[in-house]
């Protein structure tokens, strides 16, 4: 018999308020300061529900009114209609004030509310055109189960395009569940990983459940945290540096999505690339998230589809 | 967007199915620019692999051959009895705009 502290039902509270996600990102919404959607003429939005995170984006005559950024459940309309919702919050809008709603994303099929769906490959160009402006001609974006490489015209436009979702190799879901391995959580595994003195071999497997195996090997041999997480980070900005090859990369480059935040592997990405990404703008002033750039260019899109329906 | 002649320069929309992996590229790659939604490559590929799909181009919806979802992802077994090696592979010979092209290096 264990001891009576480690048995009984009374300990399940407590186990399960002890428990630590360390892969749990922060969600978050915001309201731009200073503008008021009642003065706008049209009212757009643009669902992007991902594999990992959904993303809504409200525009008052194409520019950010509010957005937010959540968790996709297990249902994708739920997570639709949960994240825009979110992003209605405390503004007074309802369904009725949109003028046109494009989904896009992994789920695009399943957002209700939404007039039509585009993929989100055209979203993302769209979307990173209008965070950084027409120079960009390089859209790296990290999601959380595939990893794409666009090139783009100087008006967001899709000039070539390779995704990679065979696997979940290197992507924003392989760093979550690393991040709960080597217990650190997620939003500092960026700066954790550079900690390391000198760069270490990469992981062999980018796989992300034999790359999990042979962390936990490389934890054994006495390997520090520190250097597994650089070890996985680089091959992680490996993978992602051979999509980019394929369709070229031309300055100006950026990088979208949720893992543009691992400053890790933004810092490795560039130094295999060697060219420098653009800056992420400040969010508070400006609202452009890079997260949620496939959701910005699908209510961009919804302004223009909007308007065209006028001209009809 | 113009070229220095001041000629209308038509830029590709250029879409890479496939994958690269510890095995080698595999990649059928489809310009949806030169694509005129003709079938021919879909009529002559064994594995019925290819279909039209609808791309979002400049706010229009157009026709375009795409490669089935279904086969992206195993693009390395789905055309193994045509890849370049083997002399001919139907889909690319088949498109009179020359849309259509194959990366295949297996390591």
């Amino acid at each position: 018999m264990p001891p009576k502290e480690l048995n009984g039902d009374d300990k399940t509270m407590e186990n399960k308020n002890r428990k630590t996600e360390y892969w749990r990102w922060l969600e978050y919404q915001r309201i731009m300061p200073g503008r008021d959607w009642k003065d706008a003429e049209i009212v757009t939005a643009g669902v992007d529900v991902g594999s990992v995170g959904s993303k809504a984006v409200i525009m008052t005559d194409g520019e950010i009114y509010s957005w937010s950024v959540m968790r996709t459940g297990s249902n994708s309309s739920d997570s639709a209609k949960k994240a825009l919702g979110w992003a209605m919050e405390n503004t007074g809008l309802t369904l009725k004030d949109f003028k046109y709603i494009v989904g896009t994303g992994y789920g695009r099929v399943n957002v209700p509310m939404a007039n039509r769906a585009i993929t989100e490959i055209a979203c993302h160009a769209k979307g990173a055109n209008y965070i950084w402006g027409p120079t960009v001609k390089t859209v790296l974006d990290v999601g959380g189960q595939d990893v794409k490489a666009i090139r783009c015209d100087e008006n967001g436009k899709v000039v070539s395009f390779l995704m990679n979702d065979k696997c979940a190799a290197g992507t924003g879901r392989g760093m979550e569940i690393i991040a709960d391995l080597l217990q650190i959580p997620i939003e500092d595994v960026g700066k954790v990983s550079l900690s390391v003195p000198e760069e270490p071999e990469p992981v062999s497997s980018t796989c992300v459940v034999f790359a999990k195996t042979e962390a936990v090997g490389l934890l054994r041999k006495g390997w520090s945290k520190e250097k597994v997480l650089a070890a996985y980070i680089r091959a992680m900005a490996i993978r992602m540096t051979e999509l980019i090859e394929k369709v070229g990369c031309e300055k100006d480059f950026v990088i979208t999505g949720g893992q543009s935040k691992n400053i890790g592997l933004v810092h490795r990405v560039e130094n295999i690339l060697n060219v420098k990404r653009l800056p992420v703008p400040n969010l508070d002033e400006t609202g452009r998230d890079p997260a949620s750039a496939g959701a910005i260019g699908a209510a961009l899109f919804a302004k223009a589809l909007y308007e065209k329906s006028l001209k009809r | 967007m113009k070229n220095l002649l001041n000629v209308e320069m038509v830029t590709p929309i250029i879409t890479y199915y496939g994958y690269t992996d510890g095995s080698g590229e595999y990649y059928i790659v489809i310009d949806a620019e030169k694509c005129n939604s003709c079938g021919d490559c879909i009529q002559v590929c064994p594995q019925t692999a290819l279909k039209m799909e609808a791309m979002f181009i400049d706010l229009e919806d157009k026709m375009v051959a795409a490669v089935t979802e279904h086969h992206r992802k195993k693009i390395r077994y789905t055309c193994s009895s045509c890849t370049p090696e083997c002399g001919s592979v139907p889909c690319v010979q088949a498109c009179e705009q020359k849309a259509i092209s194959c990366i295949w290096k297996p390591k």
